[in-house]
């Protein structure tokens, strides 16, 4: 059995104060200084800990509230009220919402799974991933332990192509080519996102997080510096369309992705040609009709195929097509011609929770890439000011490089501990196996329409109640 | 109905909030211009203004019905010194399944016994989809059957439970709905007792969760069902042999496949004595039973049950994974009474938000899939389904019966009652901060066990009123009628006119 996998997460700080659902507004006008306040009373003591943050010049009791109303409904003269926070209503956009940023941050500030009590607060379903559940073992298919168990549940997934057997030669050595493949421990990749007040300390930030994760990070070639030199095991160079600089994939890079592109077949001789062990994973975008492409990357040899969805998780050229729904048809293809463990499925494209990738996977992905998260885990905002050439309102460009990497350290450190839950859950102890496992989830278009559909019928005369 | 003699409810009786301003949908600002007159005094049929020595106030916002007033007092004043608001705090609480809707219209049941006179959407919740987008439909006044003239006692929502007719008790429930199980220890011995005194009011039951059987319960123990989960903290023979219902849970809907967990703050000497455990260290209930593997396992655990107390009903509480229909049969040749399904989107002290959002599927899907299943298989009618997992309103109840339960189980709405007002910190430090999940000894304090027996109380008879007036328009006279009646809900998606 393979060492246990642990990710050593540590409580990092915001820098800035967070950005909070509700507001606390108390009136002084009309206090009665009453001897027995209700602030005072406060369970939590949020009124004795309140400050002014200096550098952002606000008051911090918001960020300490939590939301049980006593004060609220203790005072008697009902000066203190509670209000819904506009700024915190505009977070993002309708993909990243203000609830998964918040989420993020949480995560990345105390590397813990977000947990509650009461149930379930949220919408009934949603797009995309929302629209589906995973699976659980019962009595008639139980899992074998419980998470906390001595069975290891393991998250590494294999990059490259998975040989269908080995042959041995009679004194017992293997014979043949043994496939170049990377082991890494979290189907999670990490890649530059497409904008971002970033710096070289973020880059670096990010680089020293993959590496301490033993995972993989994917940046433009132009950004693979000399500082990054101690890091190529972990890196991805991108490289771009056109006449390629070879000699930055000297020593220790162990993966390149190249875009798909008409004379693809020709960079990939090219780049062979002179690094033969090097492994080349094909960009393509994730489109209606990728299964064909990616048929005809399987067949030319290509082991790796990163399938490239949209800013919020759709296919790149239908917005109604979600990643979830893109990913399946792929899947499907490659296990109807027999090749599917000739080629790793890797996914990206929106995806904003940890549950995002294990239902990724459950779709048919080997594996996913994140972009977003890691700069969210950085207190973004999502506010786009950067894109305008606008200074970062909290100041992502300039943190250093051992926050960066301990904040998104904690963030997967989070997903990878939400992964084992919903892998012990249904009973799955090596993610490898959660891959195309659609008969252990749930789909609401399936089961609304088989519960619902035959309820539409309402007879003259008869009232809605 | 035999059974039915002789029994009597209880009274609603007046029990408002413990808290000195209660939140409301509405405010009404007074400005100075106000003469005194009295005039809102006397046209509020709610109780919102008050005369006092010679000024008035507004003494209740909570009780204002806003735009549905059929007599707004700011359109009566002579001097137009009323203004009406929506407060802002009230769209500070709640969440899309409670929407601050739902709980000020617990709140107001809680406190009267009866639905909210207006102002407030007490049917359905803000999910956009499943139950609240749902909708019974009924037929037109002439055509039903004639039974809007009926007397409310003529017309039954008991449930009888034992449906296999063999040696075991014949329990019925007076009421189409039982408390579902919440540990001591998740809970307060105040809370707990506030439950389970209701139910043993209302005649039905509540269960113990599984944190063990606290001796304060024993005068109730006809209306208890104990727990009998994986951690099996506190279960012992004389407490199964002490009960009428035992319940297996083999899960919670709430964090299916994955245990309970009690943070070690939460387990005082009470609770660790009651679990025999040690003080202050976190309890784990593992996932799932250790010797159960298969149906035939299962059934051994029936059998173990039954051995001790062979009067025993046992239900066991399942959760709802794809396979849930194929688990209710099991259950059932297993040997039990009642198979209870818990959907994803119920209650708990604690769990991680990714389970409660992903894991295994809502109680509208799971529960109509083994309504089906059970009638293929031939065993419906020898079984009693409960659905929980969600219920929030009396509407809920309706729904989830018409599409094939026998009854439910509450937990949350229970909590709601009790002013619970869904911060979703029952789990931190001292626990809730409102006295209901917390054994912290000065949080506990904070609610009274006459206020919050009756509180209960007062939530469930204005559920059952409203199940009678739905049953009525239906045109039905027992609850029975609607199991299983699909016809009676269109659901809005779907929809065509």
């Amino acid at each position: 059995m393979p060492s246990k996998y642990v990710i050593h997460t540590k409580p990092t700080p915001h820098r800035f104060k967070k950005i909070t659902q509700s507001g606390i507004i108390a009136w002084e006008e009309g206090c009665l200084k009453c001897a027995v306040c209700v602030k005072k009373q406060c369970v939590y003591g949020v009124y004795d800990n309140r400050g002014l943050d200096g550098h952002q010049m606000i008051d911090t009791i918001d960020n300490q509230c939590m939301n049980c109303f006593r004060c609220v409904q203790g005072c008697p003269k009902e000066l203190i009220h509670k209000s819904l926070n506009p700024e915190y209503k505009a977070l993002g956009d309708a993909h990243w919402t203000p609830d998964v940023i918040a989420r993020l941050w949480y995560q990345a500030e105390s590397g813990k799974i977000p947990v509650s009590g009461a149930g379930y607060p949220g919408p009934f379903s949603g797009p995309g991933f929302d629209a589906m559940w995973t699976d659980m073992s019962e009595i008639v298919r139980p899992t074998r332990d419980g998470i906390h168990g001595r069975e290891y549940i393991s998250t590494a997934i294999d990059l490259g192509k998975t040989p269908r057997h080995l042959t041995f030669n009679d004194k017992g050595d293997l014979e043949g080519e043994v496939p170049v493949f990377i082991d890494v421990p979290l189907p999670i990749i990490m890649r530059v996102p497409t904008f971002g007040a970033l710096s070289d300390k973020t880059i670096e930030g990010w680089a020293m997080a993959a590496r301490r994760l033993g995972t993989l990070f994917a940046l433009p070639e132009n950004l693979l510096t000399k500082d990054l030199t101690d890091f190529r095991p972990h890196l991805i160079p991108l490289l771009s369309p056109g006449p390629m600089d070879l000699e930055k994939l000297a020593d220790g890079i162990r993966l390149v992705e190249i875009p798909w592109k008409e004379d693809w077949e020709e960079t990939l001789h090219t780049i062979r040609r002179s690094h033969s062990s090097l492994l080349i994973s094909v960009r393509l975008p994730l489109t209606e009709d990728a299964q064909k492409r990616v048929l005809s990357l399987a067949r030319e040899g290509i082991s790796i195929v990163h399938l490239e969805g949209s800013y919020n998780g759709r296919a790149m050229d239908d917005e109604s097509l979600f990643v979830k729904d893109a990913i399946r048809p792929v899947h499907l293809a490659l296990v109807e011609e027999g090749v599917r463990d000739e080629i790793s499925l890797l996914v990206s494209g929106g995806l904003a929770m940890a549950e995002h990738v294990a239902k990724s996977m459950i779709c048919g992905a080997d594996g996913v890439f994140i972009d977003f998260p890691t700069l969210i885990a950085l207190e973004c905002r999502m506010c786009r000011r950067c894109t305008k050439g606008l200074s970062c309102p909290v100041e992502i460009d300039r943190a250093p490089s051992s926050w960066v990497a301990s904040r998104v350290v904690n963030l997967l450190g989070a997903w990878h501990n939400q992964l084992l839950e919903v892998m012990g859950a249904m009973g799955i102890r090596d993610a490898r196996r959660l891959r195309g496992e659609a008969g252990r989830a749930m789909f609401f278009e399936d089961l609304d329409e088989a519960t619902f559909g035959s309820m539409g019928k309402v007879e003259e005369g008869y009232e809605l109640e | 109905m035999s059974s039915r003699k002789g029994f009597q409810f209880p009274e609603a009786k007046a029990a408002p909030s413990r808290f000195r301003n209660p939140i409301g949908k509405y405010r009404l600002d007074r400005s100075s211009d106000c003469i005194a007159c009295g005039k809102c005094v006397e046209v509020c049929p709610y109780g919102v203004h008050v005369m006092k020595r010679g000024h008035v106030l507004v003494k209740h916002h909570y009780r204002c019905v806003g735009p549905d007033c059929p007599t707004p007092c700011h359109a009566e004043c002579p001097v137009q010194a009323l203004s009406l608001k929506r407060n802002p705090t009230f769209d500070a609480m709640g969440d899309f399944r409670w929407t601050p809707d739902l709980l000020a219209s617990t709140w107001t049941m809680a406190e009267t016994g009866d639905v909210p006179p207006g102002g407030l959407e007490y049917k359905t919740g803000g999910s956009d989809g499943g139950f609240d987008k749902l909708r019974l439909i009924t037929p037109p006044e002439e055509t039903a059957r004639n039974t809007s003239a009926l007397p409310d006692e003529d017309v039954d929502v008991g449930v009888e439970l034992n449906r296999l007719n063999d040696m075991a008790h014949k329990i019925r429930i007076e009421v189409p709905f039982y408390g579902g199980g919440m540990s001591y220890g998740s809970i307060s011995i105040t809370t707990m007792l506030s439950r389970i005194k209701a139910a043993a009011a209302l005649g039905t039951f509540c269960c113990t969760g599984e944190g063990g059987y606290p001796d304060e319960l024993k005068p109730y123990d006809d209306h208890v069902i104990t727990q009998v989960a994986t951690g099996l903290f506190g279960v012992r023979e004389e407490t199964i042999q002490r009960v009428k219902i035992v319940e297996f849970k083999y899960a919670q809907g709430a964090k299916p496949g994955l245990g309970g967990h009690l943070l070690g703050d939460k387990v005082t000497p009470g609770v660790a004595r009651m679990r025999e455990a040690v003080v202050g260290y976190p309890l784990f209930s593992p996932f799932p039973f250790h010797s159960v593997y298969s149906v035939e396992d299962h059934k051994k655990h029936v059998d173990w049950i039954k051995a001790m107390n062979p009067q025993a009903l046992v239900s066991v509480k399942v959760s709802t994974p794809t396979d849930v229909d194929m688990v209710a049969v099991g259950s059932y040749y297993a040997g039990a009474h009642i198979i209870h399904l818990d959907g994803s989107y119920g209650g708990t002290g604690a769990a991680p938000d990714i389970a409660k959002k992903n894991i295994a599927m809502p109680i509208e899907y799971a529960l109509p899939k083994v309504h089906r299943f059970l009638q293929q298989e031939g065993v419906r009618d020898k079984m009693t389904v409960i659905a929980s997992g969600g219920i929030r309103t009396p509407h809920d109840v309706a729904k989830i019966i018409a599409l094939g339960a026998d009854g439910v189980c509450t937990g949350t709405a229970d909590l709601v009652a009790l002013e619970c007002i869904r911060c979703h910190n029952c789990e931190s430090g001292r626990g809730c901060a409102r006295g209901i999940a917390t054994t912290d000894e000065e949080l506990m304090q904070l609610i009274d066990l006459e206020w919050g027996t009756q509180r209960v109380i007062n939530l469930f008879l204005a559920w059952k009123k409203e199940l009678i007036r739905i049953l009525k328009r239906l045109g039905m006279r027992s609850i029975r009628e609607l199991v299983g009646q699909t016809g009676c809900l269109v659901h809005l998606d779907y929809m065509k006119r």
